[in-house]
């Protein structure tokens, strides 16, 4: 792993989302939108929004994150570059922390807009720190993208790779716990929860709203980080030096 | 004793989607010349280049380059690799993609704007790459490989859709570096390139047919054209494989 090749990687990673200031507007603005959506959907029940308000906001960075990076990953399989760069002296990791790095920044600027607008804007109150969510917001995006990135070798096309959202993030997200408690659901179905990701950084947020950081957050934070690691390692490898 | 080959390929076998691409060829490529790997399209050119720089998988024989076996991890700085398709960032200028591949070469940023200028892009260096044309856009792809003057170039059809002009500039380039020490392997289905090669390896349908110098290829075949002489060597390969 080579200091050099890894930040020269983020910011080249930088430098293509700058390239494409759409993208970079519905990152940051999508989610704060949507936030104020939410907040008038439950215009009748103030004390829903105060509930989810804050994990909702703490998820949609995962679920960007990790369409995003699924996409830029197939690219960068297809045209070639990969290839290129792993004919080249660039270690798997200076590849998968250069977009942690660029991602993780995105999703910090993201995390920070979307949670001023709900603190500052709707009123949103949580019984823990504001930045705890922050922080669990970017630790979400980053599992996002990690998870985005693993996800990209079985796409052959971006039609294929934009369907990965609905197969594996909507399920963790009706199975989380943030539309309905886990205890209500079948019996198999808490068990599936119980391996998900999603669930643990959904828990985390929770927390954070009803009690604060405390241990409790802090193990449901450690096992997203946990995920994150494996995804990556997964993630590394998928990126073959040597190809059929 | 003649110098250690380039590249030494024996025996190689590579099997894809339970077809022999490659029948267990063998071919030398000394160091210092420009050898053009010759052949029509599909006839397993690509997949004997990515065999040598190591991104190709194989069934069995071996690969040396540079004295080492093919993909080594010694040898990622110093072979440099152009594959058919440019693989380049189209959402960068020329510039930004040649400065990222530079710092992850650990190539001095001033290469930069040399390797632009030897591909005769200066016009162009502030141009996003999306925006240009195919024969442009493969310029900027064979810069990246220029960027750290590797030892051996491994170029898949380079001149493809290039101007006349530029082409005879890029073969005058392939000249000097070989001149300066440098190994080309040079691939195209177009045989009036032969001729710029100081050694030819003619390629059909997975098995070397010929490894000459253009001289040697003329004189036994008693053609002019190389074109011609390519045709008589399939046709005596032939007869022979069908004895």
């Amino acid at each position: 792993m080579s200091l050099r090749i890894t930040t020269a990687t983020a910011a080249r990673v930088m430098l293509q989302l700058r390239r494409d200031p759409r993208t970079i507007a519905m990152l940051l603005l999508v989610p704060c939108l949507l936030e104020v959506l939410l907040y008038y959907v439950l215009d009748g029940q103030p004390l829903v929004f105060q509930r989810i308000g804050a994990p909702l906001l703490g998820i949609f960075p995962f679920i960007s994150m990790f369409l995003v990076t699924a996409i830029t990953m197939l690219r960068e399989r297809t045209t070639g570059t990969l290839e290129r760069l792993m004919s080249m002296p660039l270690g798997k990791l200076d590849l998968l922390c250069g977009y942690g790095i660029a991602f993780g920044m995105v999703a910090a600027v993201q995390a920070a807009l979307t949670a001023g607008v709900a603190f500052g804007l709707l009123d949103l109150q949580v019984a823990g720190s504001e930045w705890a969510v922050a922080g669990l917001a970017i630790a979400n995006a980053i599992l996002g993208m990690a998870l985005g990135l693993f996800v990209s070798a079985f796409a052959q096309t971006e039609f294929q790779a934009v369907q990965f959202m609905p197969a594996i993030v909507i399920p963790q997200l009706l199975l989380c716990g943030l539309l309905v408690s886990r205890d209500d659901m079948a019996g198999f179905l808490q068990v599936v929860a119980a391996v998900l990701p999603l669930t643990y950084a959904y828990d985390g947020l929770e927390r954070v709203t009803t009690t604060g950081f405390d241990s409790t957050a802090l193990r449901d934070l450690i096992v997203v980080i946990g995920a994150t690691l494996l995804a990556l390692a997964l993630g590394a490898t998928t990126l073959r030096r040597r190809t059929p | 004793m003649a110098a250690e080959p380039a590249i030494a390929v024996r025996d190689l076998l590579v099997r894809r989607g339970g077809v022999d691409v490659l029948h267990r060829i063998g071919l030398e490529v000394s160091a210092g010349t420009v050898t053009g790997l010759l052949g029509p399209s599909g006839c397993g050119k690509s997949t004997l280049m990515r065999a040598i720089v190591g991104v190709q998988i194989v069934a069995s024989g071996t690969v040396t380059v540079l004295g080492e076996p093919a993909g080594s991890r010694s040898l990622r700085a110093r072979v440099g690799y152009v594959t058919q398709a440019p693989s380049v960032y189209g959402d960068l200028s020329v510039r930004e993609n040649l400065r990222y591949f530079a710092a992850v070469l650990g190539t001095p940023p001033e290469r930069v704007d040399a390797v632009i200028a030897t591909v005769g892009m200066d016009a162009f260096a502030g141009r996003v790459v999306g925006s240009l044309s195919g024969g442009q856009r493969a310029r900027v792809s064979l810069a990246t490989a220029l960027l750290n003057e590797p030892p051996l170039l491994v170029l898949d059809e380079p001149t493809v859709g290039l101007d006349p002009l530029l082409r005879r500039d890029l073969w005058e380039t392939f000249a000097g570096l070989a001149e300066a020490g440098t190994t080309l392997l040079v691939s195209s289905h177009v045989m009036d390139e032969a001729d710029r090669c100081s050694h030819l390896l003619l390629m059909r349908d997975g098995h070397i047919l010929a490894a000459q110098t253009p001289e040697e290829l003329r004189g036994e075949t008693g053609e002019d054209d190389l074109g011609e002489a390519f045709v008589r060597t399939i046709e005596r390969w032939e007869t022979e494989a069908a004895r």
